[in-house]
């Protein structure tokens, strides 16, 4: 079992300050979701987590090691990030955006045969084997966020770390993106921690829900727990109510808090 | 269908290419030299074989080539397909380097001169580049960057060329500003070679990090990539090659520009599997078009340069219009 800490984390943005002394801990095994309003400091948090981000304050540990003192490449065979609206620079083929997900294996001779078949199974987890040869400029965006998915996968990483990867997905493959990262965490033993805005998929597929308001941990729990409407009235200033539903808890919004 | 169907295919074609051009670099000019003088040394027209056309057509192999492989990094590093040594001014600020030589007469003295102020001058621009347009670079913010850098290196050359101590010196400045292979010799192709074979394997080290730069740099960095390190790499690889080849024969644009552009339907867009392809293209390119300068019919040889330039501002223009929905 692998933890992934952050101890006091601390970040300015100009005059503004984006973190505010948060500490969390994550195992793997475990789905987070990691909850705000924007603007929250939702993306910077994960980009600490990342080792893509050095806090003014506090540090993230990987396992007690400080995670910038990791060198980067070993850094990146076990922690996979997907950043939010990801650039994708030139019209190549989806395998081959594939295959960047290897890059911190390869060596100058490019992709092994270890590394195809990584490929090969990060694509046919997520479902995008039938676009192999298509040119990833034309996708639509569900089909790019599943493209992006089984990048981080085909590195096959200890810890996978999403900025907002199902936006753009319609309900379907949204829910198969969920499966995906439950199967991830429960029976591959990753750590997944993703940033979300659709309260109710946070409910229904993480393990745990950390709720982050003005830079600080507002709430962090099982969904059940964390996602009380006190919590919600104070995050996202709304009136919510929280029901059974067939699929798991349903949240409803009634409106604005008054 | 399939982005990047025949590689090993294309590669080969561009050998191929390249051989037979050289071969006919070799034979042609003013005065053709049929291949049976090969093997005879004794033959009146053996020294234009071997001191001038063999100079001049490693030179332009060298130089495409270095020209080549340069514009596909940079393209690759900047995700920008407008960017190449021409349009980013590494090239006339190598330019601006080597002149400042000739204009104080050091470069008279000793011809390495040139080729160090040549490299120092590329990499002044490259490293200016990389300040100029920040943290996080757009399209537009380097082709602005490249512009700055033209303009000011434009304006350094033409204070050189109006206190140039005599029209002997203008005369050598503008002969050197429009770029040319004509009347090279071994020593040039010895001073220059060098640095351009250590500019090229330099770049080659890119490579993984060029595919990565695909995904932006939050990307690349989150892939295990130091930026930094691949930044000066970059620099002194460009540098070198750019350098080296702008010291030797002038301002040639453009090769960076077209070359990859061209291959892309070819090999695939992947930026680190275009720089060998980009580095042999180059090569073809330039051996083609110093060959057609000189068998066009005109009082003086038009200079590769100007001929080049010609061949490349109604391909920018095209490049433009085409990326133009892209820009808005």
């Amino acid at each position: 079992m692998s933890r992934l800490m952050a101890e006091g984390l601390g970040v300015m943005l100009g005059d503004h300050l984006v973190l505010a002394g948060v500490g969390a801990s994550f195992t793997t095994g475990q789905v987070t979701a990691i909850l705000g309003p924007n603007g929250a400091g939702k993306s910077t948090l994960l980009a600490c987590l990342a080792g893509l981000r050095e806090p003014e304050v506090g540090e993230v540990r990987l396992d007690d090691q400080p995670i910038l003192a990791l060198d980067p490449r070993a850094r990146a065979q076990r922690l996979g990030f997907i950043p939010q609206t990801p650039e994708i620079a030139w019209a190549i083929e989806v395998e081959t955006l594939v295959g960047l997900g290897r890059t911190p294996f390869i060596g100058a001779r490019g992709l092994g045969d270890d590394d195809r078949a990584a490929v090969a199974k990060a694509m046919a987890a997520c479902e995008v084997q039938a676009l192999a040869h298509r040119d990833v400029t034309t996708l639509s965006g569900g089909e790019r966020g599943r493209v992006l998915i089984a990048r981080a996968l085909a590195g096959d990483p200890q810890w996978l770390l999403a900025d907002e990867p199902l936006a753009g997905l319609d309900p379907g493959h949204a829910l198969d993106a969920c499966a995906l990262f439950a199967t991830m965490a429960h029976d591959q033993g990753r750590g997944v921690i993703v940033t979300l805005h659709d309260l109710s998929l946070a409910a229904r597929m993480a393990d745990r829900i950390l709720v982050l308001t003005d830079g600080a941990v507002l709430a962090d729990g099982p969904p059940a727990e964390a996602l009380s409407p006190a919590v919600l009235a104070r995050a996202y200033g709304v009136d919510a109510r929280l029901t059974e539903g067939a699929g798991g808890v349903l949240i409803e919004i009634v409106g604005r808090a008054g | 269908m399939t982005l990047a169907p025949k590689r090993p295919a294309v590669l080969a074609g561009l050998v191929a290419a390249g051989l037979v051009l050289a071969l006919v670099s070799m034979a042609a000019g003013r005065v053709w030299v049929p291949f049976a003088v090969w093997f005879k040394p004794a033959d009146p027209l053996w020294p234009i074989l071997f001191d001038l056309r063999l100079p001049r057509t490693l030179l332009a192999i060298g130089v495409g080539a270095s020209l080549g492989m340069s514009g596909a990094a940079m393209q690759g590093y900047t995700r920008n397909p407008l960017a190449d040594p021409g349009s980013l001014g590494v090239s006339s600020m190598a330019a601006l380097g080597a002149v400042l030589t000739l204009y104080l007469g050091m470069g008279a003295q000793a011809p390495w001169v040139i080729a160090v102020a040549g490299m120092a001058g590329a990499l002044a621009a490259v490293l200016l580049l990389m300040g100029l347009s920040g943290r996080s670079p757009g399209v537009v913010t380097f082709i602005l960057a490249g512009v700055i850098l033209n303009t000011m290196a434009g304006a350094g050359v033409a204070l050189a060329l109006s206190l140039a101590p005599n029209p002997w010196a203008v005369n050598e400045i503008v002969n050197w500003i429009m770029g040319s292979l004509a009347d090279r010799s071994a020593g040039e192709v010895e001073l220059a070679a060098p640095f351009m074979i250590i500019g090229c394997v330099t770049l080659m080290f890119t490579t993984r990090a060029l595919d990565a730069l695909t995904l932006g740099e939050t990307g690349a960095r989150s892939l295990g990539i130091n930026l930094t390190a691949i930044r000066w790499i970059l620099a002194i690889g460009v540098a070198l090659a750019t350098g080296a080849s702008v010291a030797v024969t002038g301002v040639i644009g453009f090769v960076g520009l077209i070359v990859p552009h061209l291959l892309r339907p070819w090999v695939g867009a992947r930026p680190g599997g275009l720089l060998l392809p980009s580095a042999l293209g180059g090569a073809v390119l330039v051996l083609a078009a110093d060959i057609a300068v000189r068998l066009t019919p005109a009082a003086n040889e038009v200079k590769l340069g100007v001929a080049m330039a010609a061949l490349g501002g109604p391909f920018f223009l095209a490049l433009l219009l085409r990326m133009r929905r892209r820009l808005a």
